[in-house]
């Protein structure tokens, strides 16, 4: 393993040791920091430690217990009190439990803004630096560090519990995380690809550690089915729809993967809304596409989640098996007036239909509802197509 | 954690009035349960905010204005101080105000030691 292989595997993991061990998040952020920089000084030279979890951690935890005794022997100067003589033995191996989970349900705890959790999981489990995150949501660095900032202190200063929430709150909690993991994802999704690569990778840490919630693999299932069609989406910068993609450049590697962790979802009889997103995200990698079946999914999720974004979704793959007209009915019951993909659906649909004014406008109300070149692109050329077919009836 | 637990009532007290009989019994036995419930120190009970006195000092000049500092809907209604282990021990507690569930609300501030 390269030295920054072993970095991005190790670095949430000691940090959540050393959390759990301090009782402090600043405190052990800077000896994880110290540690991981002796190493990466020393381990091109000396090469990388036969345990290098159990180095890291003894490493970091050396540096916190000097930094207090420091801090001890200073307060004991002025008579405070007398330093003690704890942490000289080194940590044994079995000593170190994993405690990423209680990180991660501490960093997502609803008493966090949302965009501070989304922050604290990537700085923390993520090891991304402060940078990166500014970078990623495209805020200045100034502003994700104080959003850092106060996050630390709120979770100390509130008392926050470093812990698995106890069985009566688990399954809130857990929506709380998964709703972070799926917001990262999200994110990447338009074409931030480290940060659907970082959702991904903490998808795949949840499934390790929670083996047993469907959901948690549900999301990890239908994030890898999505990401295996990252290559295809785009052609030479231009917005390629499902029906158009050349499947070849679909990752077929990804895509039995996410099949797998739907798999395991289905066998712990899991079907909630990642299980079923999940779910039709695999029936979509097939061909031909059982529409029928998705549109019955799609049903599903709208009975669970009562979201008229989910209900457009479901008219598309209604369209596909019932024909445009009774897709477009469901469409205009949707009092989604200000949602860009309304419009750019009623507009597909118009267009088979043939309505080409009707199309063309509501493709032109799509357009000004989007900030994103690549669909307004997208949906310049439906509107030259149609200009060429202006006077014909039918599609 | 020391944690003082700030009662908004918002529209509770009206919605609460227009209770059955039972349910109003309901709400006094509630606010009795928090109030013994281990690690609450009861606040003294708070009189209605159109009967606050706001006072500033501007320029060395005491200046008194009638009503809560902020909106009328906005005051606090009440406050006890809970000592509870963590955020969601006291989160617990915030749940079984009845303002909370009348469309009231409970603001939870850890206390701080400033000297």
């Amino acid at each position: 393993m390269t030295v920054g292989q072993v970095f991005r595997e190790e670095w949430g993991r000691v940090l959540a040791t050393l959390i759990g061990f301090l009782g402090d998040f600043d405190l052990a952020e800077e000896a994880a920091q110290e540690a991981f920089a002796i190493a990466a000084d020393r381990w091109p030279r000396d090469g990388v430690p036969t345990n290098p979890r159990a180095w890291l951690m003894t490493t970091a935890r050396n540096r916190a217990t000097d930094r207090i005794r420091r801090d001890r022997a200073l307060e004991a100067k002025f008579g405070l009190l007398v330093a003690g003589n704890r942490g000289e033995e080194p940590m044994e191996i079995t000593t170190f439990p994993d405690e990423r989970l209680e990180l991660i349900f501490t960093c997502c705890h609803p008493a966090l803004a949302v965009d501070a959790q989304v922050a604290l999981t990537l700085r923390t489990l993520g090891g991304l630096s402060t940078d990166e995150i500014a970078r990623a949501f495209l805020v200045p660095e100034r502003t994700m560090a104080q959003r850092l900032v106060r996050a630390k202190r709120k979770v100390k200063a509130a008392g926050i519990p470093f812990r698995v929430p106890p069985v009566h709150l688990l399954g809130e909690r857990l929506d709380a995380v998964l709703a972070v993991v799926y917001l990262i994802y999200n994110e990447g999704y338009g074409g931030r690809d480290e940060l659907a690569a970082e959702a991904i990778w903490l998808g795949r840490a949840l499934s390790e550690l929670l083996p047993d919630e469907p959901e948690v693999h549900g999301l990890l299932a239908m994030m890898l089915l999505h990401d295996s069609r990252r290559e295809a989406r785009f052609s030479d910068g231009e917005l390629v729809l499902l029906g158009d993609q050349n499947r070849s450049r679909w990752n077929t590697e990804q895509i039995a993967a996410g099949r797998a962790e739907l798999d395991r979802a289905l066998a712990l009889r899991g079907s909630g809304p990642y299980v079923l997103q999940a779910a039709i995200a695999s029936l979509h990698a097939e061909v031909p596409c059982d529409w029928a079946q998705i549109a019955a999914l799609y049903g599903e999720l709208t009975r669970l989640t009562g979201s008229p974004v989910v209900e457009l979704n479901r008219a598309i793959a209604v369209a596909e098996t019932e024909g445009p007209e009774v897709g477009l009915r469901i469409v205009d019951q949707l009092g989604l007036d200000d949602f860009r993909y309304l419009h750019s659906t009623r507009a597909e649909l118009l267009r088979r239909l043939g309505r080409t004014d009707e199309a063309r406008d509501a493709y032109r109300r799509a357009s000004k509802l989007t900030d994103d070149g690549a669909e307004r692109r997208f949906i310049e050329r439906r509107l030259t197509e149609l200009a060429d077919t202006t006077g014909s009836t039918g599609s | 954690m020391k944690y003082i637990m700030l009662i908004y009532q918002g529209a509770a007290l009206e919605r609460q009035a227009a209770l059955p009989e039972e349910e109003q019994k309901q709400v006094y036995a509630d606010y009795q349960g928090i109030n013994q419930t281990p690690g609450v120190t009861p606040g003294l009970p708070m009189g209605l905010p159109e009967n606050a006195t706001t006072v500033r000092v501007e320029g060395g000049k005491t200046l008194t204005t009638d009503g809560p500092f902020v909106g009328m809907k906005e005051a606090v209604g009440g406050l006890f101080i809970l000592e509870a282990d963590d955020l969601d021990a006291a989160i617990e507690v915030a749940a079984r105000v009845p303002a909370a569930r009348y469309g009231g609300a409970v603001e939870i501030r850890p206390s701080e030691v400033y000297w």
